[in-house]
């Protein structure tokens, strides 16, 4: 029993992990309807700037603030630069950029950081909360970091005029500029602010993963599964979707399949729930009448 | 008169009889010339084994720095070395490039088990000499079949074996976990580990969790390793899950005997970012030097690989094991070359790597020795069990032959 | 996605295909074997290609996982080679009709799902299916995590018309034969009444209902002919390289196909061989390009590519010939 408690709450920790990049998933989406794959890597390399940072003598939370505003004034440059010539291209060639930039993104970090895993440190205590080994003082408080990301997230789309403009741009860009807001602008700060959460994301794993150019690679499968059973555009869907995939993920490989199987069955169950529910479990069910 | 012509005539025939014997002792195969001997290798210097890529690196790097020393024997080494990303069918293509275009003379160095099995049968096919393999797999000792085969590393199997025989001696009532990496490399230590253990396999193994190279974190399968109540715990992992699984036993309170396979030993690439507390009293076995092991800091090998690296590959660290073991893999490389001396055909290539006899490559720890004859290819005969304890890994019992 | 006419509605320059073909056979005497090697895989990718278009351009359906494919094929044509002793061309057919059934089996579920979910359930087929070929209880059939050594097929006859031939060269010739009977039977699919349901159903699904079109039976086809073309590009090159494994079939292999489709062009027939063009030569000369970072250089190869030409490279062509052509009043 104490086995399965422990397995739950190391699911949910896990599932805390994917929680974090699947928010930047869906705030990129909600911002541009758009899932950038290259997501995962802007948050690794949003991480190794940190990396730099700390490595320099910059004090830990100094080093994530700055951090956090660089990955965001990065995410902004990118979509200036790079996706607004294929902003109007067929979805198609718009993955194929975000393709693009993934390796491009991974392949540099490489050269300039190489391959061999880094430590990153935790601002968390390094003792067990309550002397329980069930879960560690970081993977708790990352957890913690993540739900409060998802208030502001809600609160910010639900309750701020910025947030209304962001989703109507992305929902109707030619009704939004007949009402002026500036389409363009918006499109930026959502990818400002998706880099952004992504860096937060990148640097709540990388202690736990360790920092490497790889790092997210098998996180953004995950992540990107627990956006989608969580519904696309629901922020608190997603973070309830990554604790649903990282404990299911976690029971399945202990008790139901083992450890060699675990991933198929895990993601055969996940396109079960889509067929069963298209939308996600708290999306929004798009009803296109004829 | 006569006396002169004589003498005339008998030096020219004399040095006439030594440029025909010198030019008869040199023997030439592609990719060997007067000037220069063409070495190829693949790595996968991207893809999800890339942080072995610094292998290839530093192997460069000695080679570039042996050039400009005057290279072996006169001849400079032409080291060309692409990337593969890991995936076999790329292998094939970039090693029949190597071999069919480039003309190498030999192939030093590939990385990874699926990778040199594509290649296998070709290098055999095409008598390339395969040599030096970055691999610990049972099957490149095989001269029989493969006679143009030879690995480096000691195989894994037999180090597998020598945890599993250990137990048996030292906690025969052991209840023993096993977290296995779900690839060839971790299904070949863990057989080995089993053959260790005999007939008390089954019952002294009470867990056993795998995990794929692509997952992101192995905390699910330490808690389930854990649960299972075992005192015993044998890591095989790669480095990055290696450190993962380091911590993670920490931090869930478990401590376990806790054996990790030589692969992950490296301190500065996998404990120092666990944390060198958590690793103390860690099992392995080490065969090469350690670029953060305070008794080879005057050691003159260890000081010109630290110089090295700094001139020719600044952004290497001088603790990962990696660059050691490349380094040491290029050692035992220009030994052979400089054993062929002119003779630079592959199958004098071949015959020289079969009769390495008790040579001493200066990056491997002293007293392992490199040994090899017609019959058997497995380069290093001993290991050395090592224990961790806090700083450095001592060494832990005598060295021990395997086979 | 265009809903343009594909380009091959317009006449075919049939002078041009008999001289590439001719031009094609002609080709392995006059390069090395290595050359002939790679040319025969970008064949193969080609094939994969143009299954990949059916059903992404034609059907409008997504796959991010059609590396999965390439592995069934692949292992199909291993396991029958080495399990079964069956020679190698007989491999082909069953691979295909394998691939046939497994795609429309998973082409069937996949109906519920459109867009991005359809997008992660092939991505999940991509990265569960290395994990089922290295599954224990079924080693004995696909070798699990060690794969399958084949033995390399030999010519069957020393020379051809006087020139001589090896096993590259045959294997070739092999491949070249397979790639225009897959592209003659794209052709024909295309041009023919699953072609023209398949656009229908594409860029006006309720009106193709409307009109008859059993719309879940054409898409779920659509997923299996898709499969079953790149099964074939599996097979053949599980032949070319003697070797499958696991490792050999990564996602990333599946995101290659895709980007190789956009690049050569989508709903394009020749769109297919650019694409596989670039897959297999462009990594080669971004490592020539830079040591250090070469992927990086492909990748910024990719976004140039699709700020250049956003119809992929038959589309570029396509402009480039129309603008050439004289106009007519």
């Amino acid at each position: 029993m104490e086995t399965f408690i422990h397995q739950v709450v190391a699911g949910i920790a896990t599932g805390g992990v994917y929680a974090s990049l699947a928010l930047a998933l869906v705030m990129i989406y909600q911002s541009t309807h758009h899932i950038n794959f290259a997501q995962g890597e802007i948050a690794m390399f949003a991480t190794y700037m940190a990396w730099t940072l700390i490595n320099a003598g910059v004090s830990y939370w100094l080093a994530f603030t700055c951090t956090i505003l660089l990955a965001f004034a990065l995410g902004v440059l990118i979509q200036r630069i790079i996706i607004r010539p294929v902003e109007n291209a067929p979805v198609l060639n718009i993955v194929v950029v975000f393709i693009g930039l993934l390796v491009i993104l991974n392949s540099i970090a490489g050269w300039v950081f190489t391959y061999t895993i880094k430590a990153f440190p935790s601002p968390f205590p390094k003792e067990p909360p309550f002397g329980l080994h069930f879960i560690s003082s970081h993977e708790l408080g990352s957890i913690g970091v993540t739900l409060v990301l998802l208030l502001m997230l809600y609160g910010f789309f639900k309750f701020t005029p910025l947030g209304l403009a962001m989703r109507a741009a992305a929902q109707n860009p030619d009704s939004s500029r007949l009402v002026g807001i500036r389409v363009g602008w918006m499109l930026a700060l959502g990818w400002g602010l998706a880099a952004a959460i992504g860096s937060v994301a990148g640097m709540m794993i990388a202690p736990v993963v360790f920092l490497e150019p790889n790092m997210m690679s098998g996180i953004l499968l995950y992540a990107f599964a627990a956006a989608l059973v969580g519904g696309i555009d629901s922020p608190g869907g997603a973070v309830l979707g990554g604790f649903i995939v990282g404990i299911l993920e976690n029971i399945l490989g202990a008790y139901v399949i083992g450890t060699e199987l675990k991933l198929s069955v895990a993601l055969v169950l996940i396109i079960v729930v889509l067929t069963i529910k298209p939308a996600g479990l708290f999306g929004k069910v798009i009803v296109s009448r004829v | 008169m006569k006396k002169r012509q004589f003498t005339l005539t008998a030096l020219c025939l004399s040095l006439a009889g030594f440029a025909m014997s010198a030019s008869a002792q040199k023997k030439y195969d592609p990719g060997a010339s007067d000037t220069e001997i063409k070495i190829g290798q693949t790595m996968p210097y991207s893809g999800p084994a890339s942080a072995y890529g610094t292998i290839g690196k530093v192997q460069a790097a000695y080679f570039k720095q042996l050039n400009e020393q005057g290279g072996v024997n006169g001849r400079k080494i032409n080291f060309i070395s692409l990337d593969d990303g890991y995936s076999p069918p790329k292998t094939v293509e970039m090693v029949r490039r190597l071999v069919e275009q480039e003309e190498v003379l030999l192939m030093m160095g590939t990385l990874g088990t699926p990778s040199n099995t594509a290649i296998h049968k070709y290098m055999n096919t095409k008598k390339v000499p395969h040599m030096f393999l970055a691999t610990g797999a049972s099957k490149w000792n095989d001269p029989k079949n493969f006679p143009w085969t030879i690995g480096f590393n000691p195989n894994y199997n037999s180090e597998g074996k020598l945890y599993g025989q250990h137990i048996l001696a030292t906690k025969p009532n052991a209840k023993i976990a096993v977290l296995v990496q779900n690839d060839d490399y971790g299904k070949d230590y863990f057989n080995g580990f089993k053959e260790g253990l005999g007939a008390k396999a089954a019952s002294m193994i009470v867990a056993t969790a795998s995990y794929e190279v692509t997952d992101p974190t192995i905390d699910s399968q330490i808690v389930t390793l854990k649960g299972s109540g075992a005192d015993t715990f044998f890591n095989i992992t790669t480095p990055k899950f290696a450190a993962q699984a380091i911590r993670k036993v920490d931090e869930v309170g478990w401590k376990p005997t806790h054996y990790l396979n030589q692969v992950s030993a490296s301190v500065g690439s996998v404990l120092k970012p666990a944390g060198l507390d958590k690793a103390v009293g860690l099992i392995s076995m080490l065969y090469v030097k350690e670029g953060s092991d305070t008794r080879w800091d005057n050691d003159p090998t260890m000081k010109d690989f630290k110089a090295l690296i700094k001139k020719y590959a600044p952004e290497v660290s001088p603790d990962d094991g990696n660059a050691t073991y490349g380094y040491a893999v290029a050692q035992t490389m220009v030994q052979v070359l400089k054993q062929a001396g002119d003779n630079l055909t592959r199958e004098n290539i071949m015959k020289q790597a079969a009769s390495i006899k008790d040579f001493q490559v200066p990056m491997i720890l002293p007293g392992v020795l490199a040994s090899t004859s017609s019959d058997d290819f497995a380069l290093f005969q001993t290991i050395q069990m090592v224990k961790f304890d806090g700083k450095n890994w001592v060494d832990f019992g005598k060295p021990v032959t395997v086979k | 996605m265009s809903s343009n006419l594909p380009s091959h509605e317009k006449t075919i320059p049939w002078i041009w295909l008999v001289l590439g073909l001719l031009g094609a056979c002609a080709l392995p005497f006059f390069i090395t074997n290595y050359h002939v090697f790679q040319v025969s895989m970008v064949l193969t990718y080609a094939i994969a290609l143009v299954g990949l278009n059916i059903l992404i351009g034609y059907s409008g359906q997504i796959s991010l996982g059609h590396g999965a494919f390439l592995a069934i094929g692949a292992y199909t044509s291993a396991i029958l080679m080495d399990k079964a002793d069956m020679p190698y061309w007989i491999t082909i057919p069953i691979a295909a009709a394998v691939c046939l059934v497994v795609g429309f089996l998973f082409g069937l579920p996949a109906l519920r799902l459109e867009g991005h979910y359809l997008a992660l359930a092939t991505f999940a087929l991509a990265v569960s299916l290395p994990q089922l070929l290295k599954f224990k209880h079924l080693e004995f059939l696909t070798g699990g995590v060690q794969g399958i050594v084949i033995m390399k097929p030999e010519a069957p006859w020393e020379t051809l018309f006087g020139l001589k031939l090896n096993s590259d060269r045959w294997l070739y010739f092999f491949t070249l034969a397979v790639t225009v009977v897959m592209f003659m039977i794209g052709w024909n699919l295309i041009r023919g009444r699953v072609g023209r349901a398949l656009i229908a159903i594409r860029d006006q699904p309720i009106a193709a209902a409307s009109m008859g079109i059993n719309t879940p039976l054409y898409k779920s086809l659509a997923f299996g002919v898709s499969a079953m073309f790149t099964g074939v590009a599996g097979a053949l090159s599980a032949i070319l390289v003697a070797f499958v494994a696991p490792d050999s079939f990564t996602v990333f292999l599946s995101i290659t196909l895709m980007v190789g489709m956009v690049v050569g062009g989508v709903t394009s027939l020749p769109g297919a061989l650019y694409g596989a063009l670039f897959i297999q030569f462009i990594p080669n000369i971004a490592d020539q390009i830079s040591k250090a970072a070469p992927w990086a250089i492909y990748g910024v190869m990719l976004i140039l590519f699709m700020y250049t030409m956003p119809t992929g490279i038959a589309g570029l062509l396509r402009l480039i010939g129309q603008k050439l052509r004289p106009t007519h009043p």
